[in-house]
């Protein structure tokens, strides 16, 4: 079953043609990476995803739902979450906090019930609590609850994040480059989070990412592209070994 | 006795200075910007109080609650119709605008109540408490009180509702914050409406003690100095600067040649500057790229 159709994308910025009908399917419960050289218009495309940018052409999908012309706000009430390569965190709030903020579209009270805490505000809150501290457990992130980000270490931040795109129990993730700026031992426990997302959360992955590796271990299929244009769709083996991909990386 | 006196009375003048330096401040949190028009909303608070209760004999609380919640949907449509379409302009392109804005209201209310000096009726003016030999206008006290419950209220709101939560979030990271669904620009149209509520409770509150003229705004020069003294980016912060200043101009009228207490604002304005340049309550980081 598909999840996520892209169609036809294209965008330009100026004269630039930063992606050029671009089109791919996500189906669900899969892994699916994007590779390609820098430059290529990965996070551009999430971006479109996103809704941070318009699309000039082609439309967009999500779960049958044409989500070409939403905002980004709508884009994560319908089930999207993301993370981006260089974190976007509350920097001056605690880890819980970061995660709590993360329920902000299940929310069901009104201003008035949250004024008089009565007790559906509290039982949300309590249900809020519940569902951040199973995302710490399955990220173990226990440590550092009451920390605040600005005092992380860059690996436990990027962890954070998808901690937080968890929270908002979305369907579809995206991770922009969740391995860069890992160490080695961090990048081995991102495969098996990855893994955990999808067999005990049933979230579909949508990924960039460099680390050939990585890709090539945990993803179902891959897509590489350069210069805004799409080389190939495969398996991650068949991408690899494909001549157009090969000389995409080597110039 | 006398400092006593003088102490209270610059505190509670000092209030009216945080209050407006409190709009200043969520203003500029949430969408980075400066609104040099908070002054003037201050002043439109006041001449609405002024029509609910004196004009049109809404009972006093009645006639307040109606002009603070007028002064939020001003807020808001003032933010609707011309601040968000400057998004993205230069920083510089929305300050002009702001002036702009302050232009208007001054000449609008001009246009509409006069530039006659106006009085609020409360029913509290001209009362004094009387402890020993220290006498406090209940103007003073009520000021005090307000202020106090406004605060609270505000931490409260910040605290525990989801919108204020949301508006906390948006002021740190509007990425983010869109990312995790929240609407960031009717979240900016929100702290508009805040903002301007809080600046006309401070305008009703300084109506009793000074008269209500639609040049009455221009003391948001110094509710500003106060915004940056408290760090302009700090809500308590901005509280405090305008303590400060305010305290401070009273001792400098009784106790320094006449004339410095015009400028004891920027004078403490400029001290702060050189010794703490990022102000008192520094919350600002300076973003990494």
């Amino acid at each position: 079953m598909t999840i996520l159709q892209v169609e036809n994308a294209s965008i330009s910025f100026g004269g630039v043609k930063a992606l050029q009908n671009i089109s791919f399917h996500v189906k669900k419960d899969e892994v699916f990476s994007i590779i390609g050289p820098n430059g290529a218009g990965k996070t551009t495309l999430f971006n479109l995803i996103s809704r941070i940018y318009d699309l000039k052409e082609g439309s967009l999908f999500f779960k049958g739902v044409d989500a070409t012309n939403l905002s980004t706000h709508q884009i994560a009430k319908l089930g999207i979450a993301r993370t981006f390569q260089n974190t976007e965190l509350f920097e001056q709030e605690t880890v819980l906090n970061n995660l709590l903020i993360g329920n902000h579209i299940h929310r069901k009270t009104s201003l008035l019930q949250e004024i008089i805490f009565d007790r559906k505000t509290r039982n949300q809150e309590m249900e809020f609590r519940e569902n951040v501290e199973a995302i710490i457990d399955l990220l173990d992130l226990q440590a550092y609850r009451y920390q605040k980000i600005s005092n992380l270490p860059y690996g436990i931040r990027k962890l954070v994040e998808i901690a937080r795109a968890l929270s908002m129990k979305p369907e579809l993730i995206l991770l922009d480059e969740p391995s860069s700026g890992l160490n080695p031992e961090e990048t081995e426990d991102l495969i098996f989070q990855i893994e955990d997302l999808r067999a005990e959360l049933g979230i579909t992955v949508l990924m960039i990412e460099h680390d050939m590796n990585l890709v090539s271990q945990i993803s179902d299929r891959v897509m590489a592209i350069a210069d805004g244009q799409t080389l190939i769709v495969g398996h991650p083996k068949e991408v690899q070994d494909h001549a157009e991909v090969i000389r995409a990386y080597l110039g | 006795m006398e400092i006593i006196q003088l102490l209270i009375s610059g505190m509670s003048q000092g209030c009216v200075y945080g209050l407006i330096a409190l709009g200043f401040v969520l203003i500029y949190k949430a969408t980075e910007m400066v609104n040099f028009a908070q002054g003037d909303l201050m002043m439109l608070g006041a001449f609405l109080s002024y029509t609910f209760v004196s004009v049109l004999n809404f009972p006093f609380m009645l006639g307040i609650i109606a002009a603070i919640g007028s002064m939020a949907a001003i807020g808001a449509i003032t933010e609707r119709l011309a601040i968000r379409p400057m998004i993205g302009e230069p920083h510089f392109s929305v300050l002009m605008v702001t002036i702009g804005l302050g232009f208007i209201f001054r000449a609008a209310s001009g246009f509409i109540w006069g530039s006659e000096p106006k009085t609020l009726d409360t029913p509290y003016a001209g009362q004094i408490l009387k402890i020993n030999n220290i006498i406090i206008g209940y103007e003073n006290i009520v000021i005090l009180m307000a202020t106090i419950l406004l605060c609270a209220s505000l931490v409260l709101f910040f605290r525990f509702t989801t919108t204020g939560k949301a508006m906390q979030a948006a002021s740190q990271n509007q990425l983010a914050a869109m990312y995790v669904g929240i609407s960031v620009r009717k979240i900016n149209t929100l702290v508009w409406a805040v903002s301007a509520s809080v600046s006309a409770a401070a305008g009703i509150l300084i109506a009793p003690v000074s008269l209500i003229d639609p040049q009455m705004g221009f003391i948001g020069i110094k509710a500003f100095a106060a915004a940056i003294v408290g760090g302009f980016g700090s809500l308590p912060g901005a509280i405090i600067g305008g303590l400060i200043i305010g305290i401070a101009e009273q001792f400098a009228g009784l106790y320094l040649p006449s004339g410095f207490s015009e400028v004891t604002a920027y004078i403490i304005l400029l001290i702060v500057l050189i010794a703490r340049p990022h102000g008192i309550f520094t919350s600002m980081h300076i973003k990494k790229v």
